[in-house]
């Protein structure tokens, strides 16, 4: 049986942001390149990839019942240079992802805190978070979160394995 | 308490409306001298983008305006672009697109409905905290699985829930199998009585005493509730094809802000959305859908900017059924698309988006690429008539505390639904009372 097949055993990644929105667009692009290794790379075998726009409905049911949900997004942060990685792991029973401001309408961290409450958060929930510096329209990432992406691929792979 | 004449309150971070943007209110001498709604609007850096692009991409590129209402950028993109070739697509095609319609009215209203309007009549701060308290448990899970059955038909029909990758110019890429209509329907009817209960519910709530004259504009298709298609009609008698929106229709530069402010050629302004739809079609609502709103005390048409939440949960009554007819009636259409080779031509298009009429204008050239677009979205038609509300809003309450006008302020602009995320960046509220 693989992970996927038990719903117990699943593992999702969920790449939070809009292409459109420059720097905003930093999780569906580790996304994309997830993507394209997963047909090789054993890590990544039986593991959900899955876009969200942030919206708590969805992102709760993209991840309710999962073994480890990895949620990455591109945060506004002026006390922290663009490109800063942040690794803020969840707990199911004690609580939010302080300081995990979305650029989003519906903060992750409120769409945490709900999913807590309903009873309904993966056993484990680690959100990476990435510091954008633009998040004006355009399909291009800014050059430090850009380097950024290839590190939080290689971090996802660590995390599922 | 402030009984200051002149006074200024700023908000920031206008919260529960999807996206960002920015009000300001300013008082003098115990008037309200200026409300302004600031947007920046993504609609037109979308209207740049696509120039140059094949005639086959605006549903994709256009879905990604808004991660609440991709559905009515699709459609209002091919139904366009349809035009424009001459090409027209079946009735089972035709019915397909409004049953991925409905899911996507199920899907947003019940959002806003649950998560980001009712916490207002109800005293909560958000959704949040409404599902902290014993029976807010209950409220909260019932919108999310209510809002899931929406989600489940834009799984089906459009391939995924966010951003669906089924719909392409002409039709499908794939039909669903009645098999897995069935499976869809089973949740469909669990979720009837999930929308007939949140209009109950909704019915309770207490609605401020707060009228507006606006002149109301949907479209209407004689017979039926209009979503996917119809004619544009007003409260004022207007009535006009969508190719004409744009001789009806103006749009000026306001300089507050980086959107265009629409009104009506000869009259001003106007608004689209729940309401004007319920005003100028609600005779055509099924019959479940008509009683429910008859208990629920909506009388011919809705006025009350803050009843909106409640023509919402008569909406989704009416998607959920409208579902329900349709895919009873469910044949697999053969061919799920047609081919549309492209033509030199102009091509318009309206559909009815949860939050009001969204019209696409695409020119294309012989081969194919897209020489100019023009998307005019709901929120942005409708923002000076939000401004208006603000404006009598505020003169009448401005006895309230800078804390209480705010937050009485935010509940009159989510009245609305805007679509922030649609029209503009950052929504942050100001009233200065100097």
């Amino acid at each position: 049986m693989t992970r996927q097949d038990n719903p117990g055993q699943r593992t999702v990644v969920v790449g939070v942001g809009n292409e459109f929105r420059r720097d905003d667009g930093a999780g569906p692009e580790v996304i994309a390149r997830l993507r394209a290794l997963q047909p090789g790379d054993a890590s990544l075998s039986g593991v959900t990839l899955a876009l969200s726009d942030g919206e708590p409905g969805r992102m709760i049911d993209l991840w309710e019942g999962a073994r480890l949900a990895v949620v990455i997004d591109a945060v506004q942060d002026t006390t922290m240079p663009p490109g800063h990685r942040y690794q803020l792991a969840v707990d199911a029973v004690s609580g939010v992802a302080d300081g995990a401001a979305s650029s989003h309408s519906v903060g992750l961290g409120d769409t945490v805190e709900l999913a807590r409450v309903l009873g309904r958060l993966p056993a484990r929930l680690t959100v990476l978070a990435v510091v954008g510096r633009d998040f004006g329209f355009g399909t291009d990432l800014t050059p430090e979160v850009a380097a950024a992406v290839g590190e939080l691929v290689g971090q996802v792979r660590e995390i599922v394995r | 308490m402030s009984h200051k004449t002149d006074r200024t309150l700023v908000v920031r971070a206008l919260a529960r409306v999807e996206g960002e943007g920015a009000m300001h209110v300013r008082v003098r001498g115990g008037a309200v001298e200026d409300v302004r709604l600031e947007i920046y609007e993504p609609p037109r850096f979308f209207e740049a983008f696509l120039r140059g692009r094949r005639h086959t991409e605006p549903p994709d590129i256009t879905a990604r305006i808004c991660g609440i209402c991709p559905v009515a950028y699709q459609m209002s993109a091919c139904l366009a672009i349809e035009a424009a070739c001459g090409i027209e697509v079946s009735a089972p095609v035709a019915d397909l697109r409004r049953l991925l319609y409905c899911g996507e009215w199920i899907e947003s209203h019940a959002l806003h409905i649950y998560l980001l309007h009712a916490p207002d009549f109800l005293g909560y701060a958000s959704a949040l905290d409404l599902a902290r308290e014993g029976r807010g448990r209950g409220l909260v899970e019932r919108g999310l699985a209510l809002k899931k059955a929406g989600n489940a038909i834009m799984e089906l029909v459009g391939g995924r829930a966010i951003h669906p990758v089924n719909v392409r110019v002409g039709g499908f890429y794939r039909a669903p199998a009645r098999t897995e209509m069935a499976a869809l329907a089973e949740k469909l009817r669990v979720a009837l009585d999930l929308a007939l209960d949140t209009v109950v519910w909704a019915a309770g709530f207490e609605f401020p005493d707060f009228h507006h004259d606006h002149e109301m504009l949907a479209l209407v298709t004689p017979g039926q509730y209009a979503i996917d298609r119809g004619t544009v009609a007003s409260t004022g008698g207007l009535t006009f094809a969508p190719a004409e929106f744009e001789d009806y229709v103006i749009e000026e530069q306001v300089p507050h802000s980086t959107a265009l402010h629409a009104r009506l050629a000869g009259r001003g302004r106007y608004l689209t959305g729940p309401t004007a739809r319920y005003t100028l079609s609600g005779q055509w609502l099924s019959p479940v859908a008509r009683q429910a709103a008859d208990a629920a005390g909506l009388g011919a048409e809705c006025r009350n900017p803050f009843r909106s939440i409640l023509v919402r949960a008569v909406e989704v009554v009416y998607a959920v059924e409208e579902a329900l007819r349709l895919i009873e009636r469910y044949e697999p259409p053969a061919p799920c698309h047609l081919e549309v080779p492209p033509r030199a031509a102009v091509g318009h298009a309206a559909t009815e988006a949860p939050r009001g009429v969204l019209f696409h204008r695409y020119a294309i050239d012989a081969a194919g690429l897209i020489t100019s677009a023009r998307i005019v979205p709901p929120t942005s038609q409708n923002q000076a008539s939000i401004e208006d509300d603000l404006r009598r809003f505020v003169a009448d309450r401005l006895d309230l505390d800078d804390q209480q006008l705010t937050r009485q302020c935010e509940q009159a602009i989510r009245n609305y639904d805007p679509c922030i995320s649609c029209s503009t960046h950052f929504l942050d509220l100001t009233v200065d009372r100097g």
